[in-house]
């Protein structure tokens, strides 16, 4: 099913949870919104469910609009981030309600449901747990059940809210390639809240990049990740290092020491942020070099193909905002410069990206 | 009144396990101090009333104990505590369910002097509550007058009897739900709703069985003030033997008139009540704790 938010905006008292949202999701993948806590994430999805009511602007389902359609006439299946499991019935009822609280007439009999109920339980493949009641399952599993639950009513949108968030790393990863895999088996629409980027990047078919109310970049995980639209996806998404300064000719200068760019078209003195990935960062052992901004080693990671420097800003850089900085650079590469801790060096964005400061782009660090 | 929401969170095992560790457990002549305390109190102030009471009932033999008891006075006041509790009990059901699912499933304007508001009958003298009554609907009140004219009486007939009792017995459930439903939330209402359930099969089907043992349990508390409960009562109830009088208050008359035996009389079947209310309250308590509905 297709959905459509369309200029959609919620507040909560002086909190500003939507701003003018508009969105196309299109049918059939799986959608990862993504952002910080508190950024209107699952405000956003709720909105679509209706469990909340948007304060302005519409939903629309498969091009009829739902705005001030009931919960149950949506046709949506949430799955919620601590389950909400019924307690007091065993994981069968929890999965057969949906069914059981249909009007007669459409109700399915007892067979039916009973076949229905199994089938789904091999789907998630947890046919053993059938008698048991949610308090004896373990986080992953409440999971899986609320998935199947969701499932039954046969949804023609399957929301799901932050849904590995209470689970612990090991079975989260296990839970999203499951989810990948389902989804694949099953194409139903799907959108998943999520603060975790990697699970964004490994999972979804897309991402929506949310913040502080507003859509930053919608884009495939590779888009999201190779090409970040605004400082914010850019600190967001991934690890990078973050310069602050002004644009003189070339360089943003930082501070006293400067750092050479060529993207963008920016007028000199104007005040931006400059990024650049641990990988596209390199290290200058001679701390005298003309380009770049100093620092000092703070800890050599790894000795493999790939080494993880950490360095500590020195001096002018450590009135930006950041301290750290972290570089990878090839294990070769640390012996052949003669890395060693405490020793001062200067840093370099092979590729900087840089962006102006706003008041409204803030990058998440 | 901890609630029941409070009784789950008792380790029953602790103090044994605080006992077995020679690290944490007391010298003797402490613990046999503070034990010998605890019962002492507990028999002197407890078990002794309790006992006197149906040894005076019976004090002149079983026979006198019971003719006592279906005497025509007695079973008016016996039959008028039974109504007063049958409709002051799901009266505040009612109240109590609506306030507690409103106060922890919604946000609204004035939500904490609402709960403060519950509380009332809990913190003012239930003499004070009878004479608000009595203020309020009696001969010389604020609608005195129009009562009368209507040939409606309140204060000193049945309804005053039913609204005094209705007023002190106000918090019991509301109390015993608004901690247990703010703690559940409402997830499973949103999820049974988004899994096609009506509003009334929500209710049904996932609130009630949720709360089921915390209003059980308020009920119970609810039901065993509703028949004791003796100052508002008194107030507004005028003493007319036979017509308004509730068990308390043909106790209390019984006594000033030196029938003791059919006072204690009286007063056993109060008591029995408080056991049998004891008994199925820890009953309750118990399947809360077990069930797992309770768990989480």
């Amino acid at each position: 099913m297709s959905i459509e938010v369309i200029d959609v905006s919620k507040t909560f008292g002086s909190f500003t949870a939507l701003n003018n949202v508009s969105l196309n999701f299109p049918d059939g993948e799986l959608v990862a919104l993504l952002g910080p806590s508190g950024c209107g994430k699952t405000t956003l999805l709720r909105v679509i469910a209706g469990l909340e009511h948007p304060d302005s602007g519409r939903i629309v389902l498969d091009g009829i609009d739902a705005t001030d359609k009931d919960v149950r006439q949506r046709r949506v299946g949430f799955v919620f981030q601590h389950y909400a499991l019924f307690r007091h019935m065993t994981v069968f009822e929890n999965i057969a309600f949906g069914l059981r609280v249909r009007p007669r007439r459409e109700r399915p009999s007892e067979k039916e449901i009973r076949a229905k109920v199994t089938r789904l339980l091999d789907l998630v493949q947890l046919g053993w747990v059938a008698n048991r009641f949610p308090s004896q399952l373990s986080g992953g599993q409440r999971q899986r059940i609320a998935l199947a639950r969701a499932l039954a009513v046969e949804p023609r949108v399957l929301l799901l809210d932050e849904p590995f968030g209470a689970l612990d790393a090991k079975v989260r990863k296990e839970l999203r390639r499951w989810l990948r895999t389902l989804h694949d088996e099953l194409h139903i629409s799907s959108i998943f809240v999520t603060h975790d980027q990697e699970e964004a990047l490994e999972v979804s078919d897309r991402i929506v990049l949310v913040n502080k109310g507003n859509v930053e970049q919608i884009g495939s995980p590779r888009e999201i990740y190779e090409k970040p639209a605004t400082a914010f996806a850019y600190g967001f998404i991934g690890t990078v290092n973050e310069f602050r300064g002004r644009v003189d000719g070339g360089f943003v200068r930082v501070g006293y020491e400067r750092l050479r760019f060529e993207t963008g078209s920016f007028k000199d003195g104007q005040e931006v942020i400059a990024f650049s990935r641990p990988h596209d960062t390199e290290i200058v052992a001679n701390p005298q070099s003309d380009d770049g901004v100093s620092a000092s080693i703070n800890r050599i990671l790894g000795s493999g193909s790939v080494a993880r420097v950490e360095l500590v800003a020195n001096g002018d850089a450590r009135e930006g905002r950041k301290d750290f900085f972290e570089v990878e650079i090839p294990g070769t590469e640390v012996q052949s410069l003669g890395l060693s801790t405490g020793q001062h060096v200067k840093l370099r964005g092979r590729r900087l990206s840089v962006f102006p400061i706003q008041n409204t782009t803030k990058a998440a660090s | 009144m901890t609630g029941l929401a409070a009784t789950f969170d008792e380790r029953p095992d602790t103090a044994s396990k605080f006992q077995a560790n020679p690290a944490t457990r007391d010298s003797t002549w402490v613990r046999y101090l503070i034990v010998g305390v605890g019962l002492t109190y507990f028999a002197l102030f407890l078990l002794l009333p309790l006992i006197a009471v149906f040894v005076e009932a019976f004090r002149k033999g079983a026979g006198v104990y019971f003719s006592a008891l279906v005497e025509p006075d007695a079973l008016s006041a016996i039959r008028l505590t039974l109504l007063a509790a049958a409709l002051s009990v799901p009266f505040n059901l009612l109240f109590g369910l609506a306030a507690a699912w409103a106060i922890a499933k919604f946000q609204f304007r004035g939500k904490n002097f609402l709960i403060t508001l519950i509380d009332l009958p809990f913190s003012v003298s239930p003499v004070v509550a009878g004479l608000i009554y009595v203020l309020v609907f009696g001969l010389q009140g604020w609608f005195g007058g129009w009562l009368r004219e209507h040939d409606i009486k309140i204060i000193f007939a049945v309804p005053g009897i039913i609204l005094a009792t209705t007023f002190v017995t106000f918090p019991f459930i509301a109390r015993e739900l608004i901690p247990l439903m703010q703690a559940q939330g409402r997830d499973e209402e949103e999820a049974a709703i988004s899994l096609g359930a009506s509003g009334f099969q929500t209710f049904w089907r996932v609130t009630i069985p949720n709360i089921k043992w915390a209003l059980l349990y308020g009920i119970i508390l609810c039901n065993a003030r509703a028949m004791g409960e003796f100052g508002a009562v008194s107030v507004v109830s005028g003493h007319i033997r036979g017509e308004t009088n509730t068990m308390p208050l043909q106790v209390e008359i019984l006594y000033n008139e030196y029938q003791f035996a059919a006072a204690f009389a009286m007063a056993s079947l109060l008591a029995l009540l408080a056991l049998v209310t004891l008994v199925l309250k820890t009953y309750v308590e118990w399947r809360a704790h077990h069930h797992p509905v309770a768990e989480e």
